[in-house]
Parts: C-alpha cells; structure tokens; sequence
C-alpha cells in the first residue's frame, strides 16, 4: 500500500552506463510530462501579440501576468464566483462524504445487523454502474426535485458513496477491537466510540480518502454541467471552458484561468503526497 | 410469532441493540445511495424503452430506441471512434508507465522528485490538462506545431482534421493516466520478494531475464488490474472531447471525435432524446460489465498468484 515510502528496491545496483541510461529515459520524460505546465504558466504571462512569435518564446518578452489576470476577469466577471462554487462544492462533499461513510462504515465494520451482508454487496455493486450510465436519470431526478442549478444538486448526492464507505470500512476493521470494547464497558455509545476512538486512529485513511474525494469534487466536470450550469452555481471547471471562443480563442487568457483552477489541487498535491498516492493504491484495490 | 422476529434480529438484549445501531449507522449513506443511485439505475431501464424529449410527455415504446440505435452510423462511429481511442491510449499508457515504474524502482538520487513529477498530470483537472493540450496541439504557434515546423508539417490542424482529431485527445489522456498506472506498477513491484532476485541472480540471470521470468510474471496481478481500469476509463471519456471539440466542431469534424460518452451527453442534453440517451447510457453499462465479468474469469486463468495469497 506504501508505494510511495518505498522500501529498498530489490535491485542490485547499477552499472554506471545503465545508470546514465536510466537517467536520460527518467529525466526526459518528467521533462515531458513537465512542459505543459511550463507552457501554461508561459503562455498565462504573455501579451497577445507575444502568442503568435516564430519561433515560440518559453519566457515572454513583455511578461503582463497581472494584466492578463484584469482581463480574464474583465472577459468573465464572475471567475472569483467560479471558484468559490467550485470550493463550496468541494467542502460540502467532503464534510458530507466524512460523516455519511464513516459513520455506515463503522456500522458495517462492527455492529452486524440482519441482511447486513446483502445490504453492503448491494451498495458495493452499484459501484460497477458507471457515473455517465446513470447520468440522464439522475439529472431527471433532480429536476423532478426541482433541485437543478442548485447547490443542493451539487452537493446533496455527492454525499453519498459506496467506494469512500468501503475504503473506511478497511480501514476501520484494522483498528484492534479490544480499544473500542473497554470504551463500550465505560458505557459509551458507538458514535462516541466513533468519534473519540475509531476516528482518530485512522488518521491516513482518513487522509487518503479527503484528499481523493477533494481532488474529484474539484476536478468534477460533467455533472455540474449538467444539473447547475447557471451563473451563480457554475464552478470553475465549466468557468475556464467558457473562456473558449466560437471563432478566436484568447489562449492567455485560457492559460491563465487553466492554471488558476490547477494550482490549488497541485499545492494540495505537493503538500499531501503521500496520501494522494496512498488514495491512489487503495483505491486500485477495489477493482 | 414476535419472540421469534426477535430472536432472528438478534438472540440477547445485547445483540439486539447492537443490531438497531448498525442498522442505525448504515441508514444515511445506504439510503442517500438508495435514492440518489439506486432509483436513476432502475429509471434508466425504464427510460430507455420510452421516448421522451423535451417538449412531449414520455411515451413506451419497447425497444424501438435500440432498433434505432442498431441502424443509427452515429451511434456505431461513436462505439468505433471509443474502441479506436482506447487502442490508442490503453497500450501507450500501460508500457510507458511500467517502464517509468520499473525505472524507479532502484536505488537512484532524485527517485522521490521524479515520481512527484509523473504523478502531477493525475491530480490536474481533465478540463484544464484538455485546454492546455488543446493549445499546443494549436497549428502553426502550438508546440507541437513548432517542433514539426521543420518537417513541413508546422500547419496541421489536429483538432479540425477528421483523420487526426483523436490524436490529441489520446496525447492527453496517457499524459493524465500515466502516473496514476506508475503509482499501481510501483505498489505491485513492492510486493515482489527480494528473494526470487536474488534467487535468479545465483542461476546466473541477466537483468533482463529477471524482468522477463520475475517481475513480469509476478506483477501480472497488477498489470491486469491496471488494464482493466484503463479499458473502463477507455469507455467514459468524456470531457476532453468536450473541451477539445465543443466550442469548435462539436465532437470533431462529421463526428470523428465523438465518444459514445460525448453522443450520450449530445443526445441527452443537447437534442433533449431522454429516452434514446438511456439506451447509450445502457450500452455502455453492459460494456463496462461485460469488461468487469470477463476480468472476473480471465484473472483466473491468466494471473499468475503466489500459492495462498489472499485476493
């Protein structure tokens, strides 16, 4: 599961050629893999003119950083808007999520209950069901609630799932029982010893599974723009796809709202990583 | 009649307020997942056999949507167009990122800024990753138009060419998948005992006999989970369609770049075919199930797992 603190490899060590080899293929392909980034922050700064150079410039002559930060949000006054939406969207789901799932976790974790077994396959099947297979009906749904460009459609069914469920559930069942069987003898009750006990010592878990569902909700695209793609619920990931034009396309200005929406899940990243990674190893578990 | 409701639900006081709290503790998520999954799982059968738009009330009409469906060249240029894709991305993904995988897995200065590094794609929104790859695919002041300029081929439009179109669009999506499949390699290469190296190094195997008879072997497990993530992601790409093509030609030139995911959203939301929509929709929960339930009963066969290990 600990990809990312690996232990040593089981290699034996490299001959200095084959070393330099490695290297030239590692180095190359990060390069490759880094270079959009390079050319979105590059192009964010340019000013137009400097879009169409030959040959292309990496580092803009007349860097305007600022000004093409004005203009995108004199092209899409309520960009600040997007991106607020965009986190409430994400916090909302995560809170949800965090209550939701941990606390049907813990009950399918340790307190059995008739039809438990059928209750949490079925929940488990119903993540084969692909989100996009289910998307009409559920935008239907919603506009039967009358929910649609709400935060309520946003958030509300986002709160629920099965995966997050099932990977707390692992987690929680790895906790030593005989912790939360001397807090039930002091008399507390489950949600206590969930709250005081199972909670706390699942601290990665908890982690991996935020930082996961942080990164979906931000990065979530269709669904918010099928239930709630009007302005004061559009989030920033349908914000930026607007800034593209039926004829021309302002590419700084696309760059720069692209990176806007980017660099908070990247930061995140940077600071999380082990978790994003650990989110990641676990959540290949499930298939 | 009552004492045996009981002693089903629960033999002692006990067991039976542990029952009531489990039940208790489950209910939100269970239901919210009943009522906001579970209903538009059962509508979707029932909508696909209705015909249903915007402006009239729905009608049953049996399975006219899939008669249609069969007959419809856009629907099959959508399901050729996501198989052709898939071809593109699933191996290109997988190689490159076993190789990227297998390349770190080694005692090297830098090895953790590296990961990072690959590993940054993935955490990248597929909107914004889109948008960028969609402006260096640009003709002419696009990257990739730059670094071709010299072999004449500086004006392709990629994103306007009907032969061409899925190319960025694959281009983006290994970009995006890649680290996500070297973290899976990585956590499979981790559980490859030190012994069997060192094993086949005393019968004298070279490295690569070593990744041949050893690693490959042993991290089939892996290798297949990771296929089948990537075939199912296969199906469901969406957004960079929508991003690369929406605004522009809509899905590509005569629809060469629609997935069967961009015809689902078209048909759905844009011509408002409720009812024709469910049946895509349903196409493609049957295609994803039908690649859950043959990973089911090819892992058996073909994955290699150490005697007694646990799945």
């Amino acid at each position: 599961m600990s990809a990312w603190r690996q232990q040593e490899p089981a290699y034996t060590d490299l001959s200095l050629p084959l070393k330099l080899l490695t290297y030239l293929i590692l180095v190359a392909g990060a390069v490759i893999m880094v270079l959009p980034f390079v050319w979105m922050a590059s192009t964010a700064c340019k000013p137009p003119p400097e879009l169409a150079t030959l040959p292309i410039r990496w580092i803009p002559e007349n860097p305007m950083c600022l000004q093409n930060l004005a203009e995108l949000y004199e092209t899409s006054p309520n960009f600040s808007r997007y991106m607020l939406n965009s986190a409430i969207l994400t916090i909302g789901r995560t809170v949800g999520q965090l209550i939701t799932c941990s606390l049907a976790a813990y009950g399918f974790a340790r307190y059995p209950f008739p039809g438990r077994n059928v209750v949490f396959a079925l929940c488990i099947g119903l993540l084969m069901v692909p989100f996009q297979a289910i998307i009409i009906p559920e935008y239907l749904l919603l506009r039967q609630l009358d929910w649609l460009n709400s935060f309520r459609a946003l958030i509300i069914p986002g709160i629920f799932s099965a995966f997050a469920m099932f990977l707390l559930r692992q987690a929680f069942l790895q906790i030593p029982l005989e912790l939360e069987e001397s807090a039930m003898i002091d008399g507390a009750n489950p949600l206590q010893i969930l709250r005081h006990i199972t909670l706390p010592l699942s601290g990665p878990a908890l982690a991996a599974f935020a930082v996961i569902t942080i990164q979906a909700a931000w990065n979530d695209f269709l669904f918010p723009l099928v239930v709630a793609n009007s302005p004061d619920t559009r989030v920033v990931t349908i914000g930026i796809s607007l800034l593209q034009g039926e004829r021309s396309t302002p590419w700084n200005l696309l760059m720069m709202g692209s990176f806007l929406a980017t660099v908070p899940m990247l930061l995140l990243f940077v600071v999380l990583q082990r978790y994003f990674i650990e989110g990641v190893a676990m959540s290949g578990v499930k298939g | 009649m009552l004492t045996s409701f009981l002693n089903w639900f629960g033999r002692t006081p006990l067991t039976r307020r542990r029952a009531l709290w489990g039940m208790a503790l489950v209910a939100p998520n269970v239901l919210g997942l009943l009522f906001f999954f579970g209903i538009p799982v059962l509508m979707a059968f029932a909508t696909s056999l209705q015909q249903w738009n915007a402006i009239k009330p729905p009608v049953f009409v049996g399975l006219e949507n899939f008669m249609r469906l069969a007959t419809d060249p856009a629907f099959w240029q959508a399901l050729f167009n996501t198989l052709k894709l898939m071809a593109m991305v699933t191996w290109a993904e997988i190689v490159l990122a076993l190789i990227v995988a297998v390349l770190l897995n080694q005692r090297l200065r830098g090895r953790a800024i590296l990961r990072t590094v690959y590993f940054l794609p993935v955490v990248t929104s597929t909107v914004a990753a889109a948008i960028v790859w969609a402006w260096i695919f640009q003709p002419r002041y696009g990257l990739i138009g730059n670094l071709l300029a010299p072999f004449g081929l500086g004006d392709v439009g990629w994103l306007t060419s009907r032969d061409l179109v899925l190319h960025p669009i694959a281009a983006v999506t290994v970009w995006q998948r890649l680290g996500f499949d070297m973290v899976l390699f990585l956590a499979g290469l981790q559980t490859i005992p030190r012994v069997l190296y060192e094993a086949a190094i005393i019968d004298g195997a070279n490295r690569w006999q070593r990744f041949r008879h050893v690693t490959l072997p042993l991290l089939s497990p892996t290798t297949f989970l990771v296929v089948v993530l990537s075939v199912i992601n296969g199906f469901q790409i969406f957004d960079q369609v929508y991003i690369m093509t929406a605004r522009t030609t809509r899905g590509g030139v005569g629809g060469s770049a629609t997935t069967l995911a961009y015809f689902l959203y078209q048909s759905g939301f844009i011509r408002s075919e409720f009812g024709y929509a469910s049946a895509i929709a349903l196409v493609l929960f049957l295609i994803t199930l039908g690649v859950t339930v043959l990973q089911l009963r090819l892992q058996r066969r073909w994955v290699y797992y150490e005697a007694g290990e646990q799945r």
